[in-house]
């Protein structure tokens, strides 16, 4: 006997108590829950947004379409930021106006020590949560591959308001298709692992900036 | 602590009696726990359907649990269609075996890990050394217990027995043996200890070919797993490597990709007192040229369908790993994670332990009695695990022996050698509350006597009164006063 078949018999024996017609779907789950935390307006759930993110050291930033290069080329030169990296689907636009910084295109065949060299990243979002404070990324062609929004130290992230902001995580979900890989991101990297006192910047990104862009 | 290993530990009252003594770790451990019960108690109140979400968190449990052969097979097929292997282990042993034969299929000797209970509950590090294996873990507490050749003492902060100036030495002592040193003129500032650990093991993780992790949530419909993290070493592990090998309990399966909506809102405020944890990565199966492109799950037994066999007990098995019942606990605050024997400290770990293993050894049959009963671990709970009631079940079990299922096989175990004179004295109290005239004798001698009666104890009776003075028995028992007061009336 295999250890699946094993293991699957004891589970059956466990559970001789339970009624042998029942289904998963006779165990009653009540979902009475809330499907949101109190009632906002779309420019409400934005500021929550931008709230909720900056509790948790995030940088927040708010603009419109238009001025978006404008602010990210300032952002990038700030820190001084000269190597960056960026998604293959990124609109060419948002980085227009970013004078005498080297682009990255993220590929297979960027090595992760060729990443570790890299200044930021920037990326766009599948989707925001306003009442945690988080966005999501589903490595789309504008966020690219899960590490390079990992292994550089500093991370500008754009989100389109109001289309791409939901209040609740339950609305987050409903968004997101599980068979991308997804990475939540609420702030920059933290340890609560001293003493239970929460420090920002261990592994990820140290410094989290969050671009909101009116449309 | 040291030596890295549960095995021959003492019983909890023993382990428990010296580290009482130690200041150190009392300060420590009450500054902790009372940092993160009150910012608990803020996060919590702040969702106002918080008993609607707890309720559900613990119907969805009992939903899987009872059901949990159906969704096993529905997550293992729905991981393999998504590209990923599947691997079965009935106990630790095999677990070990299969992750050992995994990592060597790689050709390579070295893995990084992702903060796991699992791999803690199968001694997955000492197993791969043994193999010539050397796995570098890489959560921060995780980092500091492995270079500290320490225990973990807590579920989520593993290494909160440690205070910042312990942890500054310990790195300075030892990181330049695993690895980077540290930089010199190291201070105990928590920022700059953190920035240590990011230099420590960047070097780690960009060369790693294999990573090692545990889960927080399987969804059965999807075949999505899911880590919850804060530091970015888990997407550090779960990203970077050509290879992982998530090894994860039976009982983490949830049904469907909804059920997140319940679990993402009750582990984070219940565990870091956080509205999220900064990163959760999910991942289903592999995805071409993003992340590890071979990913292997291997599901473990090790106990769990032995806790599922007892009706009373399973409600362990609903249990997220939050933490949030060691944080409330006066006996964990007081006696340290590692009075408790197991990966698995606090109030959680005193039923989860003896379920696991069963009740044979004297540090399991004593961890039930690890408790004042007081209930503040059932309040906190996410999912709603009576853990007081499951702590008197298995004093039960303890005390009485009876059947219970080991290993697979229904097992008729006995009474606990040294609670002889409890049993002798529950008999006493039975035969002389079935016979009125001699309980009526007895009481009135006990009155008659009662400014003779000792303090303390002698013989049997002894240990029960070294924490607890003999109540003081009353001129005249209840039954005498209402003989003499309202006797008329009732006749």
């Amino acid at each position: 006997m295999s250890t699946r078949e094993q293991v699957l018999g004891r589970i059956r024996r466990a559970l001789a108590d339970v009624p042998h017609g029942e289904t998963p779907d006779d165990v009653p789950v009540n979902r009475d829950y809330l499907r949101m935390h109190g009632e906002r307006s779309a420019e409400e759930t934005a500021e929550l947004l931008a709230e909720n993110l900056a509790d948790y050291r995030a940088i927040v930033h708010r603009t419109t379409t238009a001025e978006l290069p404008g602010r990210i080329a300032a952002l990038l030169a700030g820190r001084g930021a000269g190597r960056i990296v960026v998604p293959a689907g990124l609109p060419p636009e948002w980085l227009a106006a970013a004078e005498g910084v080297e682009l990255v295109t993220d590929t297979a065949a960027l090595t992760h020590r060729e990443l570790d060299a890299v200044d930021s990243v920037v990326t766009g979002c599948a989707v925001a949560i306003a009442e945690t404070g988080t966005i999501v990324l589903d490595a789309s062609p504008d966020q690219g591959r899960r590490r390079i929004t990992l292994v550089p130290d500093h991370h500008i992230c754009v989100v389109r308001v109001p289309a791409q902001v939901v209040d609740s995580v339950a609305e987050g979900l409903e968004r997101l298709d599980p068979a991308r890989p997804l990475t939540w991101i609420s702030g920059p990297s933290a340890t609560s692992d001293i003493e239970l006192d929460r420090v920002e910047g261990v592994h990820g990104p140290r410094t989290l900036e969050v671009v909101l862009i009116h449309e | 602590m040291s030596g890295g290993t549960y095995l021959g530990m003492p019983a909890f009252p023993e382990a428990a009696s010296e580290s009482t003594q130690n200041k150190q770790l009392r300060a420590n451990l009450t500054h902790a726990t009372h940092t993160i019960r009150d910012k608990r108690a803020k996060a919590v109140a702040e969702l106002a359907d918080w008993p609607q979400l707890r309720a559900a968190g613990a119907a969805i449990k009992n939903r899987t649990l009872r059901h949990l052969d159906h969704y096993l097979e529905q997550v293992e097929a729905a991981v393999e269609a998504a590209g990923g292997h599947v691997h079965w282990a009935a106990d630790a042993d095999e677990a070990n075996r299969i992750v050992i034969d995994l990592v060597r299929m790689t050709g390579e000797t070295e893995v990084v890990k992702v903060k796991s209970m699992a791999t803690q509950e199968i001694g997955l590090n000492e197993a791969l050394g043994e193999a010539g294996i050397r796995a570098y873990e890489t959560d921060l507490a995780e980092l500091i217990v492995q270079l500290g050749d320490d225990l973990p003492s807590h579920i989520l902060v593993p290494a909160i027995h440690r205070n910042r100036s312990e942890i500054r030495d310990i790195f300075a002592k030892e990181m330049g043996n695993w690895g980077r040193p540290a930089p010199d003129g190291l201070t105990d500032r928590p920022a700059e200890l953190a920035d240590a650990a990011r230099l420590h093991l960047r070097e780690k993780f960009l060369r790693a070919k294999v990573g090692v992790s545990g889960a927080n949530f399987m969804v059965a419909e999807t075949g999505t797993l899911v880590v919850v993290e804060s530091e970015g070493n888990g997407r550090m592990c779960l990203t970077l490597p050509e290879t992982l090998i998530s090894v994860v309990g039976i009982e983490k399966v949830v049904p469907t990709w909804q059920d997140l909506e319940v679990f993402l809102q009750l582990l984070p405020r219940s565990s870091t007192a956080e509205r999220m944890n900064p990163y959760t990565s999910m991942w289903t199966g592999t995805t071409d040229e993003d992340g590890p492109q071979t990913f292997h799950l291997v599901l473990i037994d090790n106990g769990r369908t032995d806790t599922l066999a007892d009706t009373v007990g399973r409600q362990a098995l609903r249990c997220i790993r939050c933490s949030a019942c060691l944080n409330v606990c006066p006996v964990y605050e007081r006696a340290g994670g590692h009075a408790y024997g197991s990966p698995y400290p606090g109030p959680i770990g005193a039923i989860l332990t003896p379920q696991l293993r069963g009740t044979q050894s004297k540090l399991d049959a004593s961890l039930p009695y690890a408790s004042s009963l007081c209930g503040a671990c059932y309040e906190v709970c996410p999912v709603a695990i009576d853990i007081p009631e499951v702590l008197v079940h298995l004093r039960e079990r303890v005390v009485q022996g009876g059947e219970v299922t080991l290993r697979g096989s229904r097992t008729t175990i006995k009474p606990a050698k040294g609670h002889a004179a409890e049993r002798a004295a529950m008999r006493a109290a039975r035969w002389a509350l079935d016979h009125p005239a001699a309980l009526r004798g007895g009481q009135r001698l006990a009155a008659r006597t009662r400014r003779l009666h000792p303090k303390r104890l002698p013989g049997p009776g002894k240990a029960w009164t070294e924490t607890r003075e003999v109540p003081a028995v009353p001129a005249e028992s209840f039954r005498d006063w209402w003989q003499r007061t309202r006797g008329k009336e009732t006749k």
